[in-house]
Parts: C-alpha cells; sequence; structure tokens
C-alpha cells in the first residue's frame, strides 16, 4: 500500500514538471524518465534474479528500429511503440531460453553479444534499416515546446507503468521466486521453483519497457542510427544506477537514476573534457562507499536515527 | 500393498565411474528407511536421482504410479518428493519465514504468498525456530539451519522425504531433539529415507536398512539382520578385520 502511495506522488509531483515550458528541464526529465525505465527494467533481471544481462541496449535498439521501421510503413506512433515492447519482449523469451542456461560471467558475456549481433544485422539490412546511415522518423507538426512536454509526458508514463509492473512483481509470487533464484538457484529448483520458466520471464520483464523506450527515444530525436540506440552505455548505465541506488530493491533503480543523471549532467557541464573520466572515479567511489546502494544505505541511517530517538 | 517409490535397475555415471550401479529398490507408503554405507557408496548420489538432480543414465524411477525418471527436479518437487542436502542450502539473505515459504508457495502449491507465509510461522513453530522467523537465515547456528531445511521442506507437503544427513555436525542432545522430530513427521504419514553416518541413529529409528557399496545394493533388510550380515561387516571394516571379527566369535 505504501508503495503505490509513494508511486502515486512521485507521478503527481514529476507531472506537474510537464506544466514547465522550459526545454532544458522537459529535456533533462525526458532522459530521467527513460533511465529509470531502463533501470527498473535492468533491475528485474539484474538485481532481483541475480543474472548480470549486458542485453539492455539490444532491446533498445531492438525496440528503436521496430518502431522505426513501422511507422516508415505509414504505421501511427503508437503502433511502432506498442509492437517494439512486444518484439523486444518476444525476443528476449527466444534468446532467454539458451543463454541463461549460463551463469555469472558467461551470461554477462552472451548477453552482451546479442546487441552486437543485432547491431551488425541493422547495419548489413540497408534496404529495410537505411544501414549505416541510420533512419529519420517522421516529424510532429507541433511547437517545440508542446512537443517536448508532450514526450516528457509519454515517458513519464511509461516510468509509472514500470514502476507499476515492478510493485506487483516484487509483492508477488513472481518476484519471490525472482529472489529465490538470486539467492540459491540449485536450492529454488528442489523447492519446486520452475527456475527455466521464471528466469525467462524475468529476461522477458526486462526487454519489454525497454524496447518501449527506445521507440518512444526515436520519435523524440527524430533520427536514430546503430552506433546510437545499441551503443553499449545504454547497457551499462542502468546497470550503475541499479547499483547506485540499490541492488533488488523496489524504489532504488529510480533514485539511482536521479543520482546518476545529476552527476552525468554536472560533470558533462563542468568537465567537458574528461567528463567519462570523471564520471568514472566518482561512480568507483560511490560503489565503494555505498556498497549497497543508496536505498538500502538511508534505509540503515534512518534506523539509526529511529533507534537513537527511541 | 503398492509400491511409493521403485527403482528398477538405476544406474547413474560420471564419465567412466558407476556412482550408482544397477539398484533395484521398493519403498511402501508410510515406511521409515535408513540408508547407509561407506562414504562415496553412492548414497546421495541416489537421492540426487530420484530428486531429479542428476537423472539415472539407466533404469527407471517410478514414484506415485508415475515414471519420474527423466522429469526435472521442480517438477518432482511438485510431485511430492521432498529432500533437506547434506550441506545445507538456505536462501542465506532471506528471513527464516521467507525461506520455509518458498518450499509452501512453490512445491506445496499454495496460492496465495500471505498464506504460504503464514504457514511458515507455523512449521517454525514446530521445528523450534518461532522465535527466530524474522532473522536472516545466514545468522543461524548450524543446528538450527538444519531445522530450517528440514522446516523448508516439510512445507513442501512430500509424500516422500529424504533427509540426507539431517544429524550430522550435531552434539547428542541436538540428535536426540531431532530424532524425536523425525518420529513425528513419520507419525503424520510422511515416508522417510534417512541417510546416516551414525549407527546408534539409523538403527534406532529404521524399520528396515538398506545398504550401498561402491554404487550396489548390498542389502535390504531390518536393522538386526542388516548388522549380522557379513558383506556389510566387511564393506565398512575390511575382510581381514570382519574375519577377525567372525573368528573371535562376536557380533558387531
Amino acid at each position: 500500500m505504501r508503495d503505490w502511495l509513494i508511486l502515486g506522488v512521485g507521478t503527481l509531483l514529476f507531472g506537474l514538471l510537464a506544466l514547465s515550458g522550459d526545454t532544458y528541464l522537459l529535456r533533462l526529465g525526458t532522459m530521467l524518465a527513460m533511465y529509470a525505465v531502463l533501470a527498473m527494467s535492468w533491475n528485474f533481471i539484474g538485481g532481483m534474479t541475480g543474472y548480470p544481462s549486458f542485453a539492455t541496449a539490444a532491446f533498445f535498439g531492438l525496440g528503436a528500429y521496430t518502431s522505426a521501421i513501422l511507422q516508415a510503413a505509414q504505421m501511427p506512433m503508437a503502433v511502432g511503440w506498442a509492437a517494439a515492447g512486444l518484439v523486444a519482449g518476444g525476443f528476449a523469451l527466444l534468446i532467454g531460453l539458451p543463454i541463461l542456461r549460463l551463469k555469472g560471467h558467461y551470461f554477462a558475456i552472451a548477453s552482451l553479444s546479442i546487441g552486437e549481433i543485432l547491431r551488425e544485422v541493422v547495419n548489413t539490412s540497408e534496404e529495410i534499416t537505411g544501414g549505416g546511415m541510420g533512419m529519420n522518423l517522421p516529424l510532429l507538426r507541433l511547437p517545440p515546446e508542446v512537443q517536448a512536454q508532450a514526450f516528457y509526458l509519454c515517458m513519464l508514463g511509461l516510468a509509472v507503468l514500470t514502476t507499476a509492473v515492478a510493485i506487483l512483481v516484487h509483492h508477488g509470487r513472481l518476484g519471490f521466486a525472482f529472489r529465490c533464484i538470486e539467492q540459491n538457484e540449485d536450492a529454488a529448483t528442489v523447492l519446486g521453483v520452475d527456475t527455466r520458466t521464471f528466469k525467462t520471464a524475468a529476461f522477458g520483464l526486462s526487454a519489454v519497457f525497454s524496447g518501449v523506450a527506445g521507440a518512444i527515444y526515436g520519435n523524440w530525436v527524430h533520427y536514430i542510427e546503430p552506433l546510437d540506440v545499441f551503443d553499449i552505455m545504454h547497457s551499462v548505465k542502468p546497470l550503475v544506477m541499479v547499483l547506485l541506488g540499490g541492488l533488488g530493491t523496489l524504489f532504488g533503480p529510480i533514485f539511482g537514476a536521479i543520482v546518476f543523471l545529476a552527476l552525468e549532467e554536472a560533470v558533462w557541464r563542468n568537465f567537458l573534457g574528461v567528463h567519462a573520466a570523471v564520471l568514472g572515479v566518482l561512480i568507483v567511489a560511490m560503489v565503494l562507499f555505498l556498497p549497497r546502494g543508496l536505498a538500502t544505505s538511508f534505509e540503515q541511517i534512518a534506523r539509526r536515527f529511529r533507534g537513537k530517538a527511541a | 500393498m503398492s509400491a511409493l517409490l521403485t527403482l528398477d535397475g538405476v544406474s547413474r555415471s560420471f564419465g567412466g565411474l558407476r556412482a550408482v550401479d544397477n539398484v533395484s529398490l521398493e519403498i511402501a507408503p508410510g515406511e521409515i528407511v535408513g540408508l547407509i554405507g561407506p562414504n562415496g557408496a553412492g548414497k546421495s548420489t541416489l537421492i540426487n536421482v530420484v530428486s531429479g538432480v542428476h537423472p539415472a543414465t539407466a533404469g527407471r524411477v517410478v514414484f506415485d504410479g508415475r515414471d519420474i525418471t527423466r522429469a526435472k527436479p521442480h517438477a518432482i518437487a511438485r510431485g511430492g518428493v521432498a529432500r533437506t542436502f547434506q550441506v545445507v542450502q538456505p536462501f542465506p539473505n532471506m528471513t527464516v519465514r521467507e525461506n520455509i515459504a518458498a518450499g509452501g508457495a512453490f512445491a506445496g502449491r499454495i496460492a496465495s504468498l500471505k498464506q504460504a507465509m503464514q504457514e511458515a510461522g507455523e512449521l517454525a513453530a514446530g521445528v523450534g525456530l518461532g522465535d527466530l522467523v524474522d532473522q536472516p537465515a545466514n545468522t543461524l547456528t548450524l543446528a538450527r539451519r538444519k531445522r530450517l531445511e528440514l522446516a523448508k521442506s516439510l512445507a513442501m507437503k512430500p509424500k516422500l522425504l529424504f533427509l540426507d544427513e539431517v544429524n550430522a555436525g550435531l552434539n547428542p542432545a541436538e540428535i536426540d531433539d531431532a530424532l524425536a522430530l523425525i518420529r513425528r513427521i513419520a507419525e503424520q504419514g510422511v515416508t522417510i529415507v534417512l541417510v546416516e553416518h551414525l549407527m546408534k541413529v539409523v538403527v534406532g529409528i529404521s524399520e528396515r536398512i538398506v545398504v550401498l557399496q561402491n554404487g550396489a545394493l548390498i542389502a535390504d533388510d531390518t536393522p538386526e539382520a542388516v548388522l549380522n550380515n557379513q558383506k556389510v561387516i566387511e564393506a565398512y571394516l575390511g575382510k581381514k578385520y570382519a574375519a577377525a571379527l567372525s573368528a573371535e566369535g562376536g557380533g558387531p
């Protein structure tokens, strides 16, 4: 119940931001919502289930291209977005069955290769995807501020949907099975957990919303190319956000996304030349000093204060 | 009465090694069977074969009228076979209650998580972990982890329960508690196969003892008969000492 209340209040507060006509602020807001979607998506497989996936970029890019190809064939934008989620999710279920047999580093490497393979496929299918030239998406005939507001609200809506699903999973049987697998997969099997089905479900969940995020991103920036949407950073950033926020926690990934975006913006503005290096050092420092993430650390600090007051 | 579990010429090989070699065995509903044998005799492998962790490479396993030789471990667990592990396998960062509830929610087919959690609390109290339900499993002592294993497998509502050395590493007082607990479980109608090194424990509680050596079944009889079985004595003591022992005219 408390979780739904947090989601409601959060949605309202972030929704109000849409009233602002400031396009910079709206751009940041849209990025934040997108990061939150990717981080929460990764948390299903990487955090809750304990399988370190580097396939987020694959799902993001697959969603972006699915939607772009459909829209190039004169389909409406909404159809493209829905199809992006379905295709990314379906693809994850198919590819998940074989690669989820692997564990640890082996799984990480296999999942990393999916995005690289998809990128090469897109690069070489020039008739459909335009290859390395990329694809243009239809321009909306709306003033720039209105567009900024609309895409912000769409991405926020997706983030709210992802959070709602995460809340249901977290408190339900599905999330319980994920946690059992994360803790000890062999023991879970012997207790009757159908680990293959649940792992595949976690992988599918992590793909659906990433795919839709990619599709919305494509329309937002009007142009996609393989190097951009299959960028490995789309796989790495969500993982860092979840580590910052708290692995396997419910709202940790959102905290992580906020902190990560703030760091990224601040560092990018002030250290343009070496921003990647500075960001790297900051991330190492945070993971070293807050190994269990912000959400868990906040709880511990709160508990300590409550303990003193009592 | 028809058997609950039937092994028909079951073997399991790992490369060239036959860890279980052509074992045929029947276990009737409600029995308490002791499964003994020297180290490396294939006791744990036999459990792994039945629970589907390492499926048989030859032969047939029939449980409750169904052929489960090639079934997946989670399906076998849901069918009513529970087991504890020789090396305890809790979910370390989950609470005692959550650990037990997992058995109920998945193998025990309890539809609502809330109900599984509630029944887990009752089971925890039943094995003497009532005060510790909200503690993470990794804070428990070994004796308590063994009881947690037991509660987890009971939550699965099994028909057949394999206890793989639940008494190993426990002191005499703890063993007495554990034995009383096992008897109570048997009284509820659960068929039990007890793997054990401690002879005193097996003989005290089993109605029948099955002996494995080098993967093969060498005896299947009442406790008294098994203890006086020449092959069993040789398996444990070696031929030379067994001969010396029988020359002295004494039993083990």
